[in-house]
């Protein structure tokens, strides 16, 4: 079996045991993307050089019996909106195509801690403004499976990557879905945590108040342990908290007798591809039959979410990207006449479509006159979401339901109806105006061969719960081990 | 018609903390260009504030020497907008929930007394500085101010006249450093106001359209923008004008504003909730520790100088204009214990001095220590007032020490009975007609032969020893 092959947590105890060495696993998955990432897309910017190096350091550690955790030294991937000090940090826009931070994210200290290396940044929809990977200026990410299709986004490369056995495990990020809705079109598994619980700092923003790493794997234990690295409070992050309930990998106990779960009636309705609703009613099924109590009820909330994600998520982005201004870093336009001309030239020239829709979006619901209407409502509706959520917390220790109306879309389909593209995003929005953690896991495939993903959400500081339960299903299913060819 | 004139202020404040607002570096002035910036205060990718827990208290501080009510849970908004100083493209700053609201500060002008209300202060992050070179003709960016802390303090449009500005910012000023908060040097631009000024017709109800006035430097620029554009304001209705609501960018050298942007033309600032920063919740426990830590205020002081060490309120106020000159008076006090000499000095001799020499009492060399001596030389008659002078002289402007310096210069009176009779004799032998004058009950004819004994002595005498001698040799 290739080295490429084996999964993360497996490749972790062999380093232990010194049956591989950690620059030879770093080397097996640099040749694996090279020989197979041309067609897929998935990475920005590989290091071999600096992975090199790396692996070194981490193995005097194996060597020394210093390593911890049960990843240490497997090579991980990181989404590239999340700074690694020199590297660059494209957040797949033209606008930072040259941006090499002089400083680490939180998170990326967190993996160096844990002994991972890194070798090499993931493709993304740019600034993580989209469902598809297609709005990279680094080129369209496409789907392992079914190549002429995308693998959702924004942190598609991640997840293709893990589905193409281009990445062991992986880090993105998820502002309304980016983590659990690619995991769901490229089968496999993906957790956003609760807001706070990972620090932001060094994560490029788009939606302050809804942006939140989390990791990608081929299974939920290889999730739990990598999301065991990253969990941490962060002093330079002022959103974040410790969590309570930590430890998450070590926890997975694969019983779920007498858990609670709840099924939204509102997340079944118009709209919802049948085939997708078949595999996640399924699921549902056989997590009853492992001892959990399944029962439907109402959410109508959902029918609010998209527009109030939308109208928070682009104030925020229409401030957060206002630094790119073509003055200190990153593009700027050639030729320009005054400052006006260089701002005008360079956010022109250096955005792309959809994130300038964004802004634009964002500066119209916060001008005065307009502010009370949209902004001020949709934090209401947030509220109220909120509110929701709580309610169906009393009764119910999980909810369960579909992470995207569809699998994965021919490329190009949405690209020019952005209204039916946020609409894709209605399943997974609301997780991140109510701050909770949410996992996607493989459940299925439809008649296409195409994977199908379910979502599991929690309340805050819920994480080991939903990986339990993920963990308990996989124990049982084999739809997290299929593989494209 | 008759017009009066509206003004309200807008302050800022830069506080003196050791680090920024929302990062570690340093918030010392000057430096080499972008040498007290890191990641953070210049907006780079991903980076994110971290409020520094100081600012908080300066301006819990600042709320209650004001007289605010200190917001129990207060938060940070984003004031969006695009230049080059600003390397975030937005200002962290307080819009919905400042810190601070509904304080005010009493101001005397003339015998008159009124309180100025303050509508909120906020806190914010200073921005950059953009320096242009002639030499490439281009501009180039500091970052080192950026992320300074700052208060704006915003008051009611309460005042009526240029005079009654400037006792605000006095008193404001004083206040501030008093707290310790700011060290309010105009001239490093650690005390910047904005002037907000209409006019109206004397008895009218309603404002006039206002124009705000940046870019002023020191507070008599202030008074002369005041009357400038108060008199452009008065100019343009009288001749059947209107006045346009504009911001105006104050040249002190010409002594003229200049229309910067009309309110068309104003930037919509898109201001919203800060989602990086918590709100600060603000403990009753917290609000009761910094008001005991606050030092004694301005009004405490009026009130302790003028009932228990008997100054009158004109010098007091005089003297408590600044922190320095009261933290002067009060040391001095201290080492020599006698409050009204020390006043007399600092009234007479040292203001005169500092303006002669055009030093602000903060820059001022002179000692509480050396006056403290100079004081004690009078009081135990070592030498005379008019040595007194001129030995404070010597100390203002050389720094010396009193003591060695009377001392050196054989200063000392003359306390020798016997001599001062030698010297007196003297005078009565050389100067018959004023001994006659004097019997046949001129009184000038004294002041005289005390003079010339005076003279003899090269003044260093005590004018009183001289007096009865004198009398006891003329036989009184």
């Amino acid at each position: 079996m290739n080295i490429w092959e084996l999964d993360a947590l497996e490749l972790g105890k062999r380093i232990k045991d010194r049956e591989i060495g950690v620059a030879e696993a770093a080397d097996a998955l640099l040749d694996r993307i090279e020989a197979t990432d041309g067609e897929v897309n998935a990475y920005v910017s590989t290091f071999r050089q600096e992975a090199a190096a790396r692996a070194q350091q981490v193995q005097k550690m194996v060597d020394a019996g210093e390593g911890k955790g049960p990843l240490f030294g497997v090579p991980v991937s990181v989404k590239d909106n999340i700074c690694v000090k020199g590297m660059t940090t494209t957040c797949g826009s033209r606008m930072l195509y040259n941006f090499r931070p002089p400083y680490n994210a939180t998170v990326t200290d967190c993996l160096d801690k844990a002994g991972a290396v890194i070798v090499g940044k993931l493709n993304m929809d740019e600034f993580a403004m989209g469902s598809t990977t297609e709005t990279s200026y680094m080129g369209v990410c496409k789907n392992p499976w079914d190549t002429s299709r995308v693998p959702g986004g924004s942190s598609g490369g991640a997840a293709a990557a893990v589905a193409a056995s281009e990445a062991f495990y992986a880090l993105g990020t998820d502002t309304g879905g980016s983590i659990r809705q690619p995991a769901s079109f490229c089968g496999v598994t993906g957790i956003k945590p609760t807001y706070g619980t990972v620090s932001r700092y060094g994560v490029v923003a788009y939606a302050s108040s809804l942006d939140q790493v989390g990791t990608l794997g081929r299974d939920a234990a290889t999730v739990a342990a990598s999301l065991d690295i990253i969990t941490a409070k962060d002093a330079k992050d002022s959103t974040s908290v410790a969590h309570p309930d930590g430890g998450f990998y070590e926890s997975l106990s694969g019983d779920i007798k007498g858990m609670r779960i709840g099924l939204p009636t509102d997340y079944f309705g118009e709209g919802l591809d049948p085939q997708v609703k078949e595999k996640v009613l399924a699921a549902a099924k056989q997590l009853e039959q492992l001892g959990a109590h399944v029962e439907e009820f109402p959410m109508p909330i959902v029918e609010y979410v998209v527009p109030a994600y939308y109208i928070i998520s682009c104030a925020e982005a229409s401030s957060n990207l206002s630094r790119y201004d073509g003055v200190k870093y990153g593009f700027r336009a050639e030729h320009y006449e005054d400052l006006y001309d260089l701002y005008l030239k360079s956010r022109s020239q250096g955005f792309g479509m959809e994130v300038k829709r964004r802004i634009m979006l964002g500066n119209f619901v916060l001008s005065s006159g307009y502010y009370d209407a949209y902004y001020n409502k949709a934090l209401k509706v947030r509220a109220l979401i909120k509110k929701a959520f709580d309610e169906a917390f009393q009764k119910y220790d999980m909810l369960l339901g579909p992470v995207a109306p569809t699998t994965a879309l021919k490329i190009g389909e949405n690209l020019d109806d952005p209204l039916k593209m946020y609409l894709g995003d209605i399943y997974t929005v609301s997780v991140n105006l109510a701050g909770l953690p949410g996992l996607s896991a493989p459940c299925g495939f439809d008649g296409q061969g195409l994977p199908v993903g379910m979502q599991l959400i929690g309340p805050a500081f819920g994480e080991k719960r939903l990986l339990n339960a993920a963990y308990a299903y996989q124990q049982v299913t084999d739809f997290h081990q299929k593989k494209p060819q | 018609m008759k017009y009066e004139i509206v003004v309200g202020l807008e302050v800022h404040v830069e506080l003196s903390t050791k680090t920024k607002i929302f990062c570690s570096c340093t918030t010392e002035f000057g430096g080499e260009p972008n040498t007290h910036c890191c990641p953070v205060c210049t907006g780079m990718p991903g980076t994110l504030p971290v409020l520094n827990q100081s600012v908080v208290e300066y301006a819990i501080r600042a709320g209650l020497a004001t007289n605010c009510a200190i917001t129990r849970n207060t938060k940070f908004d984003r004031k969006n907008y695009f230049y080059p100083d600003l390397p975030k493209a937005y200002q962290i700053s307080q819009l919905y929930l400042p810190i601070c609201r509904n304080g005010g500060i009493e101001i005397q002008v003339g015998d008159q007394k009124k309180v100025i209300g303050i509508h909120e202060i906020h806190m914010e992050e200073d921005a950059g500085k953009l320096v242009h070179d002639p030499l490439e003709d281009c501009t180039l960016a500091d970052y080192n101010r950026c992320g300074v802390p700052l208060l704006e303090i915003v008051s009611e449009p309460d005042f009526r006249s240029a005079e009654e500005v400037l006792a605000y910012l006095e008193k404001l000023k004083a206040t501030l450093q008093y707290i310790g908060v700011s060290d309010c040097k105009m001239q490093e631009g650690s005390l910047r106001a904005d002037v907000n000024l209409s006019v109206r017709p004397v008895g009218a109800q309603q404002f006039g359209t206002r124009t705000e006035m940046k870019n002023m430097n020191s507070f008599k620029a202030i008074a002369r923008a005041i009357q400038s554009e108060a008199d452009r304001q008065i100019g343009l209705l009288e001749s059947g004008g209107q006045v346009i609501q504009e911001t105006r960018r104050w040249d002190d050298n010409k002594g003229d504003s200049f229309a910067m942007r009309s309110k068309e033309n104003a930037q919509d600032y898109r201001y919203f909730p800060e989602p990086d920063l918590p709100p600060v919740c603000i403990s009753e426990e917290w609000i009761d520790r910094v008001r005991k830590g606050l030092p004694e205020l301005p009004d405490q002081k009026l009130k302790r100088y003028t009932q228990e060490l008997g100054l009158s309120e004109y010098d007091t106020r005089m003297i408590i204009g600044t922190k320095a000159m009261a933290d002067f008076f009060e040391a001095t006090v201290t080492l020599c214990g006698q409050p009204k000499e020390v006043a007399n000095w600092i009234m007479g001799d040292i203001f005169r001095r500092l303006n002669e020499t055009d030093t602000q009492p903060e820059d001022m060399a002179l000692k509480p220590e050396q006056l403290a001596k100079l004081i004690g030389l009078v009081e135990k008659n070592v030498i005379n007032r008019n040595t007194a002078k001129s030995v404070f002289e010597a100390v203002f402007t050389q720094g010396v020490d009193p003591e060695v310096y009377v001392k050196e210069q054989g200063l000392e009176m003359v306390s020798d009975t016997g001599m001062v009779e030698a010297v007196i004799q003297k005078a009565l032998e050389q100067n018959p007609q004023s001994v006659a004058d004097y019997k046949g009950g001129k009184q000038k004819a004294f002041g005289f032969l005390v003079g010339q004994c005076m003279k003899e002595l090269k003044g260093k005498a005590d004018p009183k020893q001289i007096n009865e001698l004198l009398h006891k040799a003329l036989g009184d």
